[in-house]
């Protein structure tokens, strides 16, 4: 086992105290990034990335790879406390750990999604570790269909799963797709939907989206209802870490099948985002306790926090071994490797064993050492819910218009931003479910990209989304999870009449 | 090796996206910037104008070329448009630079967005990169030749063209390439250099116009075969690169029979209104840049050629090439109405 021998030098590599220093001071800032909206990881590690010029690339990397764990962690807090994304990833999470929050269950549903991210990214990383090169052959599969394919499964799981009704599911995720073809079209190189004003060149960034839809719409549902902060009896306990373990071994299915998902997505490469929708959406129908799921269930924080992690965390590895980002951070890491001089590439793992082994190493002991920083500070972060809402509502404010406008440093964002808040209250009053919404914006140009890009490769021809194995699989998936409850209500229907007869 | 105070410091300067604004410095003689300078990169994170900028912003914090700290901020939106309307609209700021690529003619040309390079003041030129064309190396094509003649027996557009963006340099290069050999390609296009490079080893494509830097891991994997260069003269980097093969092997496209020439600006511009001062100031400053080694390794690993230009000289190249790029643009139907 050759690879072993190269993880245990990675561990040795990594266990330097320099090393290690710099790992903590990268996760710590991960973890502020993670909490400001706005400031995400890809533009906390851009921003952080000259500071390690004058780093050995190793050192450098564990650096930056941190900052992205610290963020993926960070995520969760404001969207469990505030029920305000942090990340786009941590959208999920807010549906049950807001709730949880707001019942007082703060402590639980922070050590349940943190717990949950450092088990999908011990996945991810054995993972890596065991078939990192079979993992890499198989990602090579993945063309324009084949993607188009993914996204497809991802929209229509969706659709399928969800507990609204089918047509309000749709109506928000078809307005989702309108804001995200503003802008230019990747395809044509023309200008979309701006109606000649500049400021919309750059379209409707998904963050923005975000802050808006679920921050300001959640701070003026809020001020509705009385500005009484339903969340101030959380009690402060430190012992909620130590029962929320023992609780979470009874969710080991839903764990490990977010683990797949997870990886899955983030190999193919949709990302953590998408994996994170996709995980909830199947447990809240597969789950016994689906019914309850949004009112505060524990399993509902389990999901999508797993499968995120496990994306984001194998979304490392397209980009180290095909040099293809897996996501937004991973790009930006990318960039860092060439300037260090490294060559992402098939060649790499080869080459530069003791990067490569050294980085695996910092990811199991990073997610470990995140761990253990943010489980420390469970009990101070379910604190902050004992602040009065008039206190907290206004520093809410601030930190979503800093957030807002750190994305691309435009004040206009930050109007926007108040437009989404709006939107978001309505869509809110009337009952219909964002999140559809911020999928479609997340992953509409990117699939109609990819939708695109297979029909100019096959002439138009609709027939290339069945013309492989792997592609009419991914494709007839999706169309199971689209027609889903149709198909449930029939066979169950066929069992009754079975049984009758 | 950094200390852990400094280094926790930094850290948090720059999370306040440097918000340190240094006391002004006694005025000796020459202009200095007195806050922190911003290079725009009008590109998305890890392209190859993001990667020059930050390896700029790197090579000066490391060797302190500069008191001031650089910040680098990406304005990607409308295929860079966002980015040159910023600088545009700071005239007379000193302390804002912008490094382009070839969409600095291609945007404006293509989307029709109220901007020209003339908007700007010509710093410097820092390199110009080079373009390649590349085929799977499971394919049995070893020359320009071969390669081209497929191509033509092939029903029109059933070969495959990836490339980077739409209307921008990768499918500039491509019309050109259908016109000089009369061929037809079905042109795809993607998000970055390197998504494009994996198609083509996967095969989803046929051939790329990849740049140097965003092929070269593949095709020392074995994986993708160099045909030609689109430049005047063969790459002048003779370091083997992959088994017995140099940048310096691969023939010029024209020497194929492929008569296209196409290189790539990576320059420096600034805001328009700015004092001649400031602009000797940055030039000196990049000059100094471009002695480092880290420098030099970056123009090596990405087989950039290395013309370096200033004032009316840089000016006169930019407007040539600007004249060239609305004529190969209006030849392949780019241009959006107006232009």
């Amino acid at each position: 086992m050759e690879e072993i021998a190269n993880l245990f030098h990675g561990f040795a590599v990594v266990l330097q105290p320099f090393n290690i220093l710099v790992m903590v001071v990268g996760i710590l800032l991960g973890v502020i990034i993670g909490v400001l909206p706005g400031l995400g990881g890809a533009n906390g590690v851009a921003i952080l990335l000259p500071l390690t010029f004058s780093m050995s690339p190793t050192s450098a990397i564990i650096m930056l790879s941190c900052i992205y764990w610290g963020a993926l962690f960070g995520g969760a807090i404001t969207s469990i406390l505030f029920n305000i994304p942090g990340e786009p990833w941590s959208v999920a999470t807010t549906f049950d750990g807001h709730p949880m929050a707001q019942q007082g269950r703060a402590g639980e549903a922070l050590t349940a999604a943190f717990t949950s991210s450092f088990v999908g990214a011990l996945f991810a990383v054995v993972m890596i570790t065991l078939v990192a090169p079979l993992v890499a052959r198989f990602a090579l599969q993945f063309g324009p269909a084949e993607k188009f394919s993914v996204y497809f499964l991802a929209f229509c799981s969706f659709i399928g799963m969800s507990k609204e009704p089918p047509s309000k599911t749709v109506v928000s995720m078809m307005i989702g797709f309108a804001l995200a073809a503003v802008g230019l079209d990747q395809v044509t190189g023309q200008l979309r939907l701006t109606f000649g004003f500049t400021e919309l060149l750059a379209g409707f960034d998904f963050l923005i989206a975000v802050i808006g839809l679920f921050g300001i719409g959640e701070i003026l549902l809020t001020m509705e209802e009385g500005l009484s902060f339903r969340g101030k009896k959380a009690s402060i306990n430190p012992r909620v870490v130590f029962q929320t373990w023992a609780e979470l071994p009874r969710y080991w299915v839903t764990s490990l099948r977010s683990c797949v998902i997870g990886c899955w997505m983030g190999i193919t490469p949709a990302g953590a985002t998408p994996a994170s929708f996709m995980s909830y959406g199947i447990a809240k129908r597969v789950s016994r306790k689906g019914h309850n799921f949004g009112k505060g269930e524990i399993e509902g924080v389990v999901a999508p926090e797993t499968a995120a992690h496990a994306a984001g965390t194998s979304a490392l590895l397209p980009m180290l071994s095909l040099g293809v980002p897996g996501s937004p951070t991973a790009a930006v890491l990318l960039g860092g490797l060439l300037i260090w001089g490294l060559q992402p590439g098939p060649l790499l793992f080869v080459e530069q064993k003791e990067f490569v082994w050294g980085l695996i190493a910092s990811m199991y002991l990073g997610n470990l050492v995140g761990l253990f920083v943010v489980i420390t500070c469970v009990p101070l972060l379910a604190a902050i819910l004992r602040i009065p809402f008039s206190i907290i509502a206004p520093v809410i404010l601030v930190l979503c218009a800093i957030g807002a406008y750190t994305v691309n440093n435009n004040p206009f964002d930050i109007v926007m931003m108040l437009v989404f808040g709006v939107v978001g209250y309505v869509f809110k009053k009337c009952n219909y479910p964002l999140a559809p919404l911020v999928l479609a914006i997340v992953l509409g140009d990117s699939a109609e990209e990819s939708f695109r890009q297979a029909l100019l490769g096959s002439q138009g021809s609709l027939t290339v989304f069945w013309s492989n194995g792997l592609v009419g699989t991914i494709m007839v998936l999706g169309l199971i999870a689209l027609f889903w409850p149709m198909l449930h209500t029939a066979w169950s229907r066929m069992r009754a009449a079975a049984t009758a007869a | 090796m950094t200390s852990p105070n400094r280094l926790f410091g930094l850290g948090a300067a720059a999370l306040g996206t440097a918000l340190v604004i240094a006391s002004a410095l006694p005025s000796s003689a020459a202009w200095e910037p007195t806050r922190p300078v911003e290079i725009i990169v009008p590109a998305g994170t890890g392209g190859g104008a993001d990667q020059m900028a930050r390896v700029i912003q790197g090579i000066i914090s490391k060797h302190t070329l500069m008191k001031q700290s650089v910040v680098v901020i990406n304005k990607a939106g409308g295929a860079g448009g966002e980015g040159f309307l910023d600088v545009k609209g700071s005239r007379g700021n000193p302390h804002k630079l912008v490094i382009t690529l070839s969409n600095l003619f291609t945007t404006p040309l293509g989307t029709g967005i109220p901007f020209n390079w003339k908007d700007l003041t010509p710093v410097a030129m820092m390199a110009l990169d080079e373009f390649v064309l590349w085929v799977n190396a499971e394919t049995p094509y070893k020359t320009v030749k071969d390669y081209i003649e497929d191509v033509k027996k092939a029903p029109p557009g059933q070969f495959k063209m990836g490339g980077t963006g739409s209307k921008q340099e990768d499918q500039i290069i491509t019309v050109a390439v259908e016109k000089a050999a009369g061929v037809k390609f079905t042109y795809i296009p993607f998000r970055g250099g390197g998504e494009v490079a994996v198609q083509l080893v996967g095969n989803h494509v046929n051939s790329t116009v990849n740049n140097p830097i965003e092929a070269v891991a593949q095709w020392r994997a074995g994986k993708v075969r160099p045909l030609c260069v689109f430049d005047g003269k063969p790459l002048a980097y003779t370091d083997k690169i992959a088994g017995d093969k140099a940048w310096a092997d691969i023939p010029t496209c024209k020497s194929q029979g492929l008569d296209m020439e196409y290189l790539m600006l990576r320059g420096i511009f600034m805001p328009p209104g700015v004092s001649k001062e400031a602009v000797d100031y940055y030039v000196e400053l990049l000059k100094k840049v471009r002695e480092t080694p880290e420098w030099k390794k970056l123009m090596n690993d990405g087989a950039f050629n290395q013309t370096f230009m200033t004032g009316a000289d840089y000016a006169k190249w930019v407007e040539n090439e600007e004249k060239r790029h609305q004529g190969l643009m209006k030849e392949a139907g780019f241009l959006a109405s107006g232009n």
